[in-house]
């Protein structure tokens, strides 16, 4: 039962002969990567959250369960994902894009919570990627690299991904406050985000350590992180500093939401190339999401 | 027609060692047997045979290596320290060995943005002790991590003990510069947050110098942590300690090392490192915490709780750092102390899921007693990373015959158990052949397609990870005359 619904959604993506298909998930990110081209046909994965091992922190789901549905389930074990929640965004989908949320500082990239991925191929087949355990060097890492591919490699079908612990408690601080002394002097704040004035700072813990951290930040309460403009970009956190004009920058990563879009600096040639030999490794046709590019992103 | 091979490959060895040490420098190019014999295994029981070993000392004289390597039609295979357990770096026949250990340097340090450049020689404890007085370090600690390079770990996608709360080595690479199977230089990943394109970099990491040779290396560092509880718990079985990991665990506890020993291996560490383990017990826990000092004495309290229900017969908290280091020098000193018991041993490397670890210890313990062999095991328990160590005389006669099919339905047990092949080890040539256990045709094809838009010639590294026959459509062309 459990791997017809996967069979089936491999039979719908078919092979070469049934033409260009795009993925669908909860097109909260459409737009990045390039236009979906016109014409492809739309398919969608399945939903639903096939286990959960609350003892194994681990739990199984397919791809076009929203994260905040997943996250309800993990909650009632006290657990989570490292995934951002937006609204209607869906596991497939975050992973297929890759970006992470605000409070990667102290979860991580999206990239290091995916344990083990079932995947459709450019010619129909269902291929497992990774493995279920936490721990895993068994072959070749294909999950970290369909993490951020766009779907131009395989069509995400179900996943295993790492849960972590809620906290016990969480704090959001802000006030005026140079954020790069207090990256160096706090230790692991789930988020610092700094808009060349402000410092927001999330904390998360036990209880005495929330408080103990945020009074040696001086920072107030507020109620959360301040709105994100619509674009962003991605710098090496040592670069954030000398940042003009109006922006969001989450300090420690290096990502920065902007007003206005900024186009990704091109690839290597060297680079450029083994992208080519990848893609078409993988799909010589171009059939997967064909108007993606992963280089855009 | 044999003597005439002979001299033919003696005459085309001899002008591949000329272009090489007239690219790098005669010292550092070795074609001596004894060296070529002293390369030709890696910490595994596998043997294999250079034709020449190279040291060069940066990217371009390894991207010279690896053009000369392609020139003689000879594969080339990467190399660090040699402390690899799966035959990863153990030579095919005729191949040009490139060393990384002379490539030492830590080249930049950036402490506010966390980040380090090092070359691959670099040895993991080095990078440690180098970042210490900056109150940071590299999380990955593989037992063999005063030997092994971070070049070496990157290939292998090393662990350790603190892996458990860290992760492996892929989450603390950002950036690699690498010389690629065409000789080519490329920078996969990035220092800022997302790099662009495809994750070429993760897909590096771990995959045994098969895509090539890592030069550069930036690794993400890692704060140390503000407070730090070392606990030692005592059990009177082996289940028993086995249940109260998982406890841990389903507690929704995170602790940075959860490592277990059984009896066995904590009399011959205790004999080693006197670190007061009690000998008597069945098994030990040695549970780390760290983090914010509130969130320390949290875990600490409720790791004893739950230890003391699950049987526990005494819980030792450390007192001071001194005590901790002891503590911890046991359980790192415990594979050399094998060697009181029997001159040989072969340590196996599953994973299996945490909540299975009680049915699948008993059965390691019965595998190797059906076989008559002695098992000890320390290992990963926080993260269900078996390491079960058999130990014998290899002098013994079908001893090793005893040892392998042990090895092999150990293996089998932990994967039937929804595990894994490798936790940490890797494939290498140990388990490449096992490889279908855990994928299937399919699945293997995919890796296969990857390596292929690296290596199309298969010059990197061949005959590893991956078993004959997995690319479906067998579209590996071995370039005419390359001995694989």
């Amino acid at each position: 039962m459990a791997v017809d619904v996967l069979r089936a959604f491999a039979e719908e993506v078919g092979d070469a002969r049934r033409g260009p298909v795009c993925a669908v998930g909860g097109r909260t990110q459409w737009g990045i990567g390039g236009p979906a081209s016109q014409g492809a046909r739309e398919v969608r994965a399945p939903a639903g959250v096939v286990s959960f091992e609350p003892a194994e922190m681990t739990v199984r789901v397919r791809a076009a369960t929203t994260v905040a549905d997943l996250d309800d389930v993990l909650a009632e074990a006290g657990q989570a994902v490292a995934l951002p929640p937006w609204p209607s965004a869906t596991v497939g989908g975050v992973l297929a894009v890759g970006r992470s949320g605000v409070l990667r500082l102290g979860y991580g990239p999206v990239r290091d919570t995916l344990l083990e991925a079932r995947v459709v191929t450019a010619d129909g087949r269902l291929v497992k990627a990774g493995g279920p355990t936490v721990k895993n060097v068994s072959g070749y890492d294909l999950c970290r690299l369909l993490v951020g591919s766009l779907g131009t490699l395989g069509f995400i079908a179900e996943v295993v991904l790492r849960t972590r612990p809620l906290p016990a408690a969480r704090g959001w601080f802000a006030g005026v406050a140079d954020p790069f002394v207090l990256h160096r002097e706090l230790h692991g704040p789930t988020a610092l985000l700094w808009d060349g004035t402000t410092t927001w700072l999330c904390l998360e813990g036990h209880p005495d350590d929330v408080e103990a951290q945020a009074s040696r930040a001086s920072l107030d309460p507020v109620d959360g992180p301040p709105p994100l403009p619509s674009h962003r970009r991605s710098l090496p956190p040592g670069e954030l500093r000398g940042l003009q004009g109006r922006f969001v920058a989450e300090v420690g990563v290096g990502v920065v939401h902007e007003h206005h879009p900024v186009a990704p600096p091109p690839l290597d040639p060297p680079v450029a190339e083994l992208h080519r030999r990848v893609r078409t490794a993988f799909d010589p046709t171009g059939r997967l999401n064909p108007g993606r590019r992963p280089e855009l992103r | 027609m044999r003597d005439r091979w002979a001299a033919y490959r003696r005459r085309v060895t001899i002008a591949l060692v000329e272009d090489l040490q007239a690219a790098l420098a005669p010292d550092r190019v070795r074609a001596e047997p004894l060296e070529l014999a002293l390369y030709g295994r890696d910490a595994s029981v596998m043997r294999g045979s250079a034709a020449v070993v190279c040291l060069p000392t940066s990217t371009a004289e390894v991207a010279a290596c690896v053009r000369i390597a392609r020139r003689h039609r000879r594969p080339f295979v990467p190399r660090g320290a040699g402390t690899g357990l799966a035959g990863g770096a153990v030579p095919v026949e005729g191949a040009v060995v490139v060393v990384t250990t002379k490539m030492d340097r830590i080249l930049a340090v950036d402490a506010d943005a966390r980040v380090a450049w090092v070359e691959p020689g670099v040895v993991n404890l080095d990078l440690t002790r180098h970042l210490a007085p900056l109150g940071l370090h590299f999380a990955p600690d593989p037992s063999s991590q005063q030997a092994c390079t971070v070049g070496g770990n990157v290939a292998n996608n090393s662990g350790g003990p603190h892996c458990l709360a860290s992760g492996v080595t892929s989450g603390h690479v950002v950036a690699l510069e690498v010389v690629l199977p065409d000789g080519e230089v490329a920078l996969l990943g990035g220092l800022d947050a997302e790099p662009t394109g495809l994750d070429l970099r993760g897909a590096f990491v771990g995959s045994e110098g098969t895509l090539g040779i890592a030069t550069g290396i930036a690794v993400r560092l890692t704060p140390l942590p503000p407070a730090v509880a070392t606990l030692l718990l005592d059990f009177a079985s082996v289940d028993a300690a086995a249940e109260v990991v998982s406890g841990i665990i389903a507690a929704g506890i995170v602790p940075a090392a959860v490592e277990m020993m059984d009896q066995r291996i904590t009399q011959a560490a205790e004999a080693f490192a006197h670190a007061g383990y009690p000998t008597d017990a069945a098994a030990v826990l040695l549970v780390e915490l760290d983090g914010l000092p509130g969130a320390v004495a949290d875990a600490r309290e409720r790791v004893t709780r739950i230890g003391e229900a699950g049987g526990a017969r005494t819980v030792r908290v450390a007192a001071d750092d001194a005590e901790r280091r002891l503590l911890w020098k046991g359980r790192k000193s415990a594979f050399g102390a094998v060697a009181r018991i029997k001159p040989n041993y072969y340590l196996h490397d599953t994973v299996v899921p945490r909540r299975r670890l009680v049915e699948v210890l008993r059965q390691v313990y019965a595998i190797a007693a059906r076989h008559e062999l002695l098992v000890m095991n320390v290992f990963h328990a926080g993260d269900g990373n078996l390491h079960p160590l058999l130990v014998f005389d290899a002098r013994e006669p079908g001893v090793m015959a005893r040892v392998h099919a042990a090895g092999e339905e150990i293996v089998a047990a932990s994967l039937a158990a929804g595990g894994v092949l490798s936790g940490e080890h890797g494939i290498g040539l140990e388990k490449r052949d096992l490889m279908p256990l855990q994928f299937s045709p399919d699945d293997l094809d995919a890796q296969a397609r990857l390596r292929d838009a690296f290596d199309p010639d298969g010059v990197a590294n061949p005959t590893k990870i991956l078993p004959a026959g997995s690319r479906c459509a067998d579209l590996q062309a071995v370039p005419e005359g390359v001995w694989v």
